[in-house]
């Protein structure tokens, strides 16, 4: 393997482009969860944004509107789930499945008609510094705009959820949304908000995938990664930074293995291929052992139906 | 009164059904391990099966089935009802297919890249696709300047490996210095894993992407890269215009329809078809004239001999990695040997995972 500080510098950007679904999808899920919602339709609503940004990028040939429609579809969709829950009081888990089945059976449907078609080149900023600056150049440029945002995405969320006064409604939501209502907070308000945002968030995820990462529309492609994420958020507790650090460790061993392979280290393949989920694992449980700050940041009323008694 | 009555006329049009579904017409089922939209392996499938509804039988498809318990349930599930040949289009099925197969020895079963026909009503069908690796392998030694190919494979059989001797037997014999580099995703299907796989071998000096994987991801990487790539299955070059070399082309229409008028017309039996070049089950996508008329006309001639078998994929002397010999000198592989092939040949770099 040639280690020439250029490499690395690729690499890490490589790293970082991979883990930006998951930082995306995780982020929007965590803020769900901290209201006290289970969403498992993560992967339904992000494959649905995949091909809705995918179809609207084949129409209106508009990457702008492609980006949007798919934040918009992925909350659409969301509405759904919150409707089923939060109005009708269905089960969270069992209605989070029905959503990922559903958008992956709805976007096969819908795609049938963009199989086959090539993407669009997404812009990317800043190409020239990435090419001139070496080290720094792979790592900080020629990235797409939403690379940069879902870097920024955990810090934001982290911040909302400590230091605003919205946030802390959102927690107080999560933990006791009987304590929340009889404060007068409006708990379907709240947790209807938290839903259609983390639908957006998903539904942005995959036109990640459709529209930069592997622009094209194939039926699957988001490849299980939004059930990554929702995993990720419950090894992270809760905790937006960890979120990152874990996408990223994550998308880093993703694409170290393969370089390993590359290099023809003789380590049986199996076993790296199976060193993503151990190491992101690990680190995670490792760096979240401190049980109080764990108590402290788990929505206590995570998955449980709530009515207001009238 | 009336509830028995109900009940009577409900069993009546029961039976009826029955009776219905005895008589009905010849009807052709395929099981998918992908989506039909997934423009490879699937795709070229589905595109068999339509040929199929052309010449006038029913078919009926279910795509995405995953290698497993899942796979012969709903073989199975084709089977009962009332389907009378069955493709199963991928290694994984060959024991639901011999298991179902047992308990419907009415009805004809075709599986695809396997070697198992336990009993009278199994065929196994697959294409040389090496052949079509080996033109690969000879434009690959010809085009690259890094003797570097990146090859992405995906599960460790020996259709597989096959292909990954036969691209570097092509490509040695015209430039004796290039490097195999293999990379296993264990999957047949995963544009993001696929396309990580691809970059992290161009990222490693690779000047020329190979897949045996079914997204066209890989080649899209190569064409952002800059590096030269082939296509899988289908012809994939307006995914990578300029990237794209060739594409091998499966081609299972004539079998397909060949295979369903015999078995309606009751002349079916069983066989084990290997078609290769020569017969078009494996074809080439136009050849990429950026790689000079030269090398056109050269690899076009290497196609022609292998399709008359004037030239074997695998001519002796061939060895393996530890330098044991396969194929003495003057000789060429038999084809139980490359239907079990499960060793590489010298110059590919790593293991075999186990």
């Amino acid at each position: 393997m040639s280690f020439d500080i250029n490499f690395i510098g690729i690499l890490i950007g490589a790293i970082m482009a991979s883990s930006v679904p998951l930082i995306l999808a995780a982020c929007g899920e965590l803020i769900t969860e901290r209201s006290g919602v289970l969403n498992l339709g993560v992967e339904g609503m992000m494959i649905i944004g995949a091909i809705s940004g995918f179809a609207l990028m084949v129409v209106t040939d508009n990457l702008f509107l492609a980006v949007m429609g798919s934040m918009l579809s992925g909350l659409i969709i969301s509405i759904i789930f919150a409707l089923l829950t939060q109005s009708l009081l269905t089960n969270h888990v069992a209605t989070g499945l029905a959503l990922t089945i559903f958008g992956i059976g709805m976007s096969a449907m819908i795609g049938k008609n963009f199989v086959g078609i090539p993407g669009k080149e997404f812009p990317l900023l800043f190409v020239s510094l990435k090419e001139s600056v070496p080290f720094f150049g792979p790592i900080f440029f020629g990235h797409s705009i939403i690379l940069y945002f879902a870097f920024l995405l955990p810090f934001l969320t982290n911040y909302f959820l400590k230091n605003t006064k919205v946030g802390l409604i959102v927690r107080a939501v999560g933990d006791s949304p009987t304590s929340a209502s009889n404060q007068g907070i409006n708990v379907l308000l709240v947790r209807y908000s938290c839903i259609l945002y983390g639908g957006a968030m998903c539904g942005l995820a995959g036109a990640y995938l459709s529209l930069i990462y592997t622009p094209q529309w194939i039926e699957n492609m988001t490849g299980g990664r939004g059930w990554i994420a929702l995993a990720l958020v419950v090894f992270a507790t809760w905790s937006p930074i960890k979120v990152l650090i874990g996408a990223l460790i994550f998308g880093g061993i993703t694409i170290l293995q393969l370089h390993m392979q590359a290099v023809g280290l003789r380590i049986p393949v199996q076993l790296l291929s199976a060193l993503p989920y151990i190491m992101t694992i690990i680190v995670l449980v490792v760096i979240s052992r401190d049980s109080r700050k764990i108590k402290l940041n788990t929505p206590t009323s995570l998955g449980q139906i709530f009515y207001k008694e009238k | 009164m009336y509830k028995y009555f109900l009940r009577y006329v409900i069993s009546v049009l029961f039976l009826l059904g029955i009776s219905g579904q005895a008589n009905a017409e010849f009807k052709v089922g395929f099981v998918y391990v992908g989506p039909t939209g997934d423009h490879g392996w699937t795709y070229q499938h589905d595109e068999g099966r339509k040929a199929v509804e052309a010449a006038g039988i029913k078919t009926t498809y279910v795509e995405s089935v995953p290698e497993g318990a899942d796979a012969e349930r709903v073989i199975r599930q084709l089977a009962q009802s009332g389907h009378d040949l069955i493709f199963t289009t991928s290694f994984g099925y060959m024991d639901p297919t011999n298991k179902v197969a047992k308990d419907f020895p009415n009805v004809k079963f075709e599986h695809a890249t396997g070697y198992k026909r336990e009993h009278s009503n199994v065929s196994t069908y697959s294409a040389r696709f090496y052949e079509g690796r080996t033109l690969l392998g000879h434009m690959a030694g010809k085009m690259t300047k890094t003797n570097v190919i990146g090859y992405i494979a995906s599960f460790p059989i020996p259709e597989v490996i096959r292909g990954i001797n036969a691209m570097t037997l092509a490509a040695q014999k015209v430039n004796p210095d290039i490097k195999t580099k293999i990379v296993w995703v264990f999957t047949w299907y995963d544009p993001g894993k696929e396309s990580e796989a691809a970059q992290a071998l161009i990222d490693q000096g690779a000047d020329i992407i190979m897949q045996h994987t079914d997204s066209t991801a890989p080649v899209q990487v190569a064409e952002k890269a800059g590096v030269w790539s082939f296509g899988q299955a289908s012809d994939m070059q307006r995914f990578a215009p300029k990237s794209i070399l060739t594409s091998i082309i499966d081609d299972w229409a004539p079998y397909y329809v060949e295979r369903s008028i015999a078995a309606r017309d009751g002349t079916w039996k069983q066989q084990d078809t290997w078609h290769g070049l020569k017969e078009g089950m494996v074809a080439m996508a136009p050849y990429n004239s950026a790689m000079g008329s030269d090398l056109v006309k050269e690899v076009e001639q290497l196609q022609k001999d292998l399709a008359s078998g004037k030239t074997h994929s695998f001519t002796g002397p061939i060895y393996d990695q530890k330098g044991n010999i396969l194929v003495a000198a003057g000789s060429v592989a038999d084809d139980g040997m490359l239907a079990g092939m499960n060793v590489y040949v010298k110059g590919v770099e790593g293991d075999i995972p186990q």
